[in-house]
């Protein structure tokens, strides 16, 4: 099927409108030793029929999982059902970026609530319509610091999530910039004293994550005191968006930039993407901050209205002077964020709530048992660290029941053998959990 | 219809103007002309007093709704002064380009440079040259 | 219409928070008061009043399920349902990214199998779907070129881009520190091939080529280009947004790109969501392979991996695998339609441009009268001399009769531009509806200039004032009542 409504009839008459025998003409212009005299190597056409069979077929080698344990930067949040039903309106999913503003109100509406109730829930002035994802929206603030104050050294935290934490690795060696590691302490949170130790004149801004990739809960204070006493920025980021619900707000510690990923707001797991990208910053960034932003303005009769505005900080026209790229954004996913912070409203706090106690009754039943303990003490939100023995042959016994376990730590930080790190947010109930832990304990023998 | 360009300035190829304060510095904006083209602006970057500029560097950009223009130097030397009102009100440069919309005072390092500009004669010539 | 704020009523809700079925500790025995934040400023509604406002919304915004959109650079083609439905099937919407392959195989399979599809449209060796829209795979692609450069020992410093590109080029090259030399077009449209040479120099990284460009015109000595940047050590980089020119018919690879990247929302059908997400894979020839980001999908027996040992690799540009559902989406378009479709797709898409064009040409500028291929450019400047009528007012003028505008003022050597991309899925009544529209608004430059200039008359909202938002920024909600 391929979704083209011209019959023979109308190709004719447009042809001979044209003034062009077949349409093989049309393509004159292209070098004839390189026009492709077979058919493209792919399989053969479907149907809609055929094509729902393939799809579904191919969907199906895939395993549902029983429970997903794993959060790491993806989180298994219910999603209201609202949110499905406004995100399949075609007028919102088949449109366009909303440049003519006029035949657009409803996104620019939505996105400009949304930037509201990001900006709110930030702690922030400006909140823009959403960036690729969390990494890459931490990578970009980076950048911008480093550009906004002319230095060149970025340094971020290793309880940033690894894969952020490369993203913002190859951001800067594109943008010659250098990258220190700060340490974290046997607590779980950042190194607070080899921060100050590395941080300088020459630093442009200091990356940290609250609550941090092994679910600890940052004292952000200090940190943001500390940086800016020699007057380097502060990029906060996050990777469960619903923390936000119940945390203190990273601006209102004090943090230029908030940088982390949306996905827990409304977005499903997806296998990745797309993501939401959430930056927001203090108003002197309003000028600088890249993506776009919608703002309010009036029409010609003075009625209220939005249109994407402060354009020139975008690649469409400032060209190479432009301090990101970013072209198209993840505009329909910071709609569902829009929709999930509609509905959820005041019941996030209580819903952040539910996920701690969920954790933490997950901490407790696992660590019941010799040779199974929390690795690190500081608080956290809803992920937690375990140290635990043979945490590859406790992952095994989990997916040989459908399950899919913890994170293997020491992939990415191989000083922490022998743990992994665990997530329970309101999707998990106690007889989940129950079952969780005492499959993971008869593994362990 | 551009208003007259002022007798009593010099003007570079990038329209800016730059008067003579008598006393080594030069006030320093874009024409008339210039406002025009860029149509109404809506944010004027200025830079920070102390900045040294030579002749010709960028200095100071003017963003209008679709478009972002550099601003040139005119004359090389320190600028140690810039107009903070175009911080509330960049309107001023299309209202009064010659005269409240001026953009930032500059202490010369060569007056020598102010003979490199056109006269207002000149400049009047330049830009029905370029647009004919 | 009112904001989420202004219906807010204290004590609504929409959503429950199901009761605690684990013990409640105590929430100052988990996380100390001090970290916690006061209540959020959240809006209170019912679903009722949550459903009715965005329904409301949805309605005063436009979608290619309601019109044509015109969009030349922007392919705004129909978004098959069917690849809605599929790409909403549990099996690829609920999995954790990190999900051992065990659990993702039909997941792993379907990234595998659409690089090996896109890699045989576009004559690559490999691609990344790493990248979550054009312009990252535009910056991770000359990323994989400073990379390679530097690898070699090579000190290249400048990167050409034509005066007709798109915003993200020059941007991208800037980003990862090129300096962006602009090579000029020459009147037909083409690149100038004298300059080219001109500007060639040892410290020239690449050019970066939109194919048909941006005017709608193939490069006619694209292979020539592509042979002159090699001779001296560059590499060519191409643009894919205009991928629907020739879909079947050449292939990129054979013409000598090094690399390109694709935009899933374009070509590929997959919606455009009011902005995003989008899609953008890298794909590569064998020069540039060993720089594409990790991971890569690889296969053995039937059975699919992630595979992280690339040593050359310029890394990661997000998270995660990219924008998976977008790629669902894809995916079932091009085993819809085969490559007896997709050929057929560009066949029609250059008929409907050409068609626009030869029914418009009497009545606006056409500065390049040549054959066009899947979008033709206009000039609104007779309109200017007629009526001081512009171009955007015009495009203003367009949403009075039911469509959404052209591509405007872009590219920018065309004064006045007006951009059309009609797309294979648009029938012959609606491209005759479109241009019947646009001579009347030529005719009403004309006679009635005063219509033109004050629309659209038509719409929710009457024309916006832009300036006012640039110069008072109004980007969040701080409960001032209005006026």
């Amino acid at each position: 099927m391929d979704y083209i409504p011209h019959t023979p009839a109308d190709e004719r008459a447009m042809l001979e409108f044209i003034g062009l025998p077949a349409l093989d003409a049309l393509f004159q212009d292209i070098p004839e030793k390189y026009v492709l005299k077979r058919l493209l190597d792919l399989p053969p056409p479907l149907t809609e029929l055929e094509t729902a069979m393939a799809m579904k077929g191919l969907a199906e080698r895939n395993q549902r999982p029983l429970m997903t344990l794993m959060g790491a930067g993806a989180y298994d949040h219910y999603i209201p059902a609202a949110v499905r039903h406004v995100l399949s309106r075609s007028e919102f999913y088949t449109a366009y970026t909303p440049y003519q503003a006029e035949i657009s109100q409803g996104i620019l509406q939505a996105i400009y609530e949304y930037q509201t109730m990001i900006a709110g829930l930030t702690g922030t002035a400006v909140a823009n319509a959403s960036m690729y994802d969390g990494a890459s929206a931490m990578a970009e603030g980076a950048v911008l610091a480093a550009r906004s104050l002319g230095r060149g050294k970025i340094a971020v935290a290793r309880t940033v999530h690894p894969e952020y934490r490369r993203v913002i690795g190859t951001y800067g060696w594109a943008n010659g910039l250098e990258i220190m590691d700060i340490p974290y302490v046997e607590t779980g949170r950042v190194d607070g004293a080899a921060m100050a130790r590395m941080v300088n004149g020459e630093t442009a801004a200091v990356l940290v994550q609250s609550p941090n990739f092994f679910g600890v809960v940052e004292d952000l204070a200090p940190l943001v005191a500390s940086a800016h006493s020699q007057g380097a920025l502060v990029i906060a980021g996050f990777s469960d968006a619903t923390s936000l619900g119940l945390l203190v707000p990273p601006g209102a510690l004090g943090a230029d930039m908030v940088a982390g990923e949306g996905q827990a707001f409304g977005n499903p797991l997806n296998f990745g993407g797309p993501y939401l990208g959430i930056l927001a910053a203090s108003a002197s960034f309003l000028r600088k901050i890249p993506g776009r932003i919608a703002g309010g303005t009036v029409d010609r009769e003075g009625n209220r209205g939005f249109v994407l505005t402060l354009q020139t900080r975008e690649q469409h026209i400032r060209r190479e002077k432009a301090t990101s790229n970013i072209c198209s954004n993840e505009s329909l996913c910071a709609l569902a964020a829009a929709v999930y912070l509609a509905s959820v409203g005041k019941n996030l706090r209580d819903l952040a709530v539910l996920n701690v106690r969920k954790a933490a009754y997950f901490r407790s039943r696992a660590t019941d048992k010799n040779g199974f303990e929390p690795l690190f003490c500081a608080p956290v939100y809803n992920e937690f660290a375990l140290k635990c023995p043979d945490p590859r042959g406790i992952n095994e016994a989990l997916e040989n029941e459908g399950i899919i376990g913890g994170y293997l730590l020491e992939k990415e930080y191989p000083e922490l053998q022998g743990a992994l790190l665990f997530c329970a947010t309101e999707t998990l109930t106690k007889n989940d959990i129950d079952r969780a832990v005492s499959i993971m304990h008869r593994a362990a023998g | 219809m551009a208003k007259p360009n002022p007798e009593d300035r010099g003007y570079s190829r990038e329209h800016e103007w730059a008067k003579d304060g008598g006393d080594g510095t030069v006030t320093v904006g874009i024409t008339d002309f210039a406002q025009e083209m860029l149509t109404d602006i809506v944010y004027v970057e200025l830079p920070a007093p102390g900045r040294k500029v030579k002749r010709e560097d960028p200095f100071a950009v003017v963003e209008s709704v679709k478009s972002v223009s550099d601003i040139f130097a005119p004359v090389g030397g320190e600028v140690i002064a810039v107009n903070g009102d175009l911080e509330e009100k960049p309107e001023l440069i299309n209202r009064d380009a010659f005269n409240t919309g001026w953009i930032a005072v500059i202490r010369m390092d060569d007056p020598g440079e102010l003979a490199l500009l056109m006269t207002a004669g000149e400049y009047q010539a330049f830009i029905e040259a370029e647009n004919a | 219409m009112e904001l989420l704020f202004e219906k807010s009523r204290p004590g609504r809700r929409a959503f429950e928070v199901p009761q605690s079925d684990v013990p409640e500790v105590p929430l100052e025995d988990l996380l100390p008061p001090g970290l916690l934040r006061d209540d959020t400023e959240l809006p209170e509604l019912a679903e009722i009043d949550v459903i009715r406002h965005y329904t409301h919304l949805s309605r005063r915004n436009f979608g290619v399920d309601l019109g044509f959109y015109p969009l030349g650079s922007c392919t705004m083609k129909y978004n098959p349902k069917i690849n809605e439905d599929v790409a909403g099937l549990p099996g690829f919407v609920s999995l954790h990214p990190y999900a051992p392959p065990p659990f993702s195989q039909g997941n792993l399979q379907l990234l595998f199998e659409l690089e090996r599809y896109l890699s045989e449209i576009f004559g690559m060796a490999a691609f990344s779907l790493q990248p979550a829209a054009g312009a990252h795979g535009e910056l991770t692609g000359v990323m994989m070129i400073r990379k390679y450069f530097e690898k070699k020992g090579e000190k290249r410093t400048r990167i050409l881009i034509p005066d007709s590109a798109h915003g993200t080029n020059p941007a991208s090259g800037a980003l990862c520190g090129f300096q962006v030399v602009t090579v000029p077009s020459n009147p037909e449209g083409n690149v100038d091939l004298e300059r080219l040479d001109a500007l060639l120099g040892e410290d020239v990284a690449g050019l970066m080529l939109t194919n048909p460009n941006t005017l709608g015109l193939f490069e006619r000595n694209v292979a020539e280009v592509a042979d002159r940047l090699h001779r001296k050590g560059a590499l060519l980089y191409g643009d894919g947004a205009n991928a629907n020119a020739f879909l079947g018919k050449v292939r990129p690879g054979d013409l000598g790109f090094d690399v390109i990247q694709l935009n899933l929302h374009k070509t590929f059908s997959t919606p455009h969501g009011s902005g995003g997400p989008g899609s953008g894979p890298v794909g590569v020839g064998d020069t540039l392979l060993p720089f594409l980001p990790v991971p890569r999908v690889g296969e053995e027996g039937g059975v699919f991996r992630w595979m992280e040992d690339f040593p050359d690799s310029i890394g990661r540009v997000r998270a995660f695998c990219g924008n998976f559902n977008v790629m669902v989406k894809a995916y079932a378009y091009i085993r819809s339609l085969g490559a007896a479709g997709l050929r057929r797709t560009s066949e029609i898409a250059i008929l409907n441009a050409n068609y626009i064009r030869k029914r418009l040409h009497p009545y606006f500028d056409l500065p390049y009268d040549r054959i066009c291929m899947h979008e033709c450019v206009f000039s609104g400047r007779r309109q200017v001399r007629e009526g001081e009528v512009h171009t955007v007012d015009m495009a203003k003028r367009l949403m009075d009769f039911g469509f959404h505008p052209p591509t405007i003022y872009f590219p920018l050597i065309v004064p006045e531009a007006i951009m059309i991309e009609p797309t294979e899925t648009e029938s012959k009544e609606t491209l005759d509806a479109f241009c019947d529209a646009m001579i009347a608004i030529a005719r009403e430059a004309r006679e009635n200039p005063g219509m033109v200039k004050s629309a659209p008359h038509g719409t929710p909202v009457k024309r916006l004032d832009e300036v006012r938002a640039a110069r008072q920024p109004d980007v969040t909600w701080t409960g001032r009542k209005e006026k």
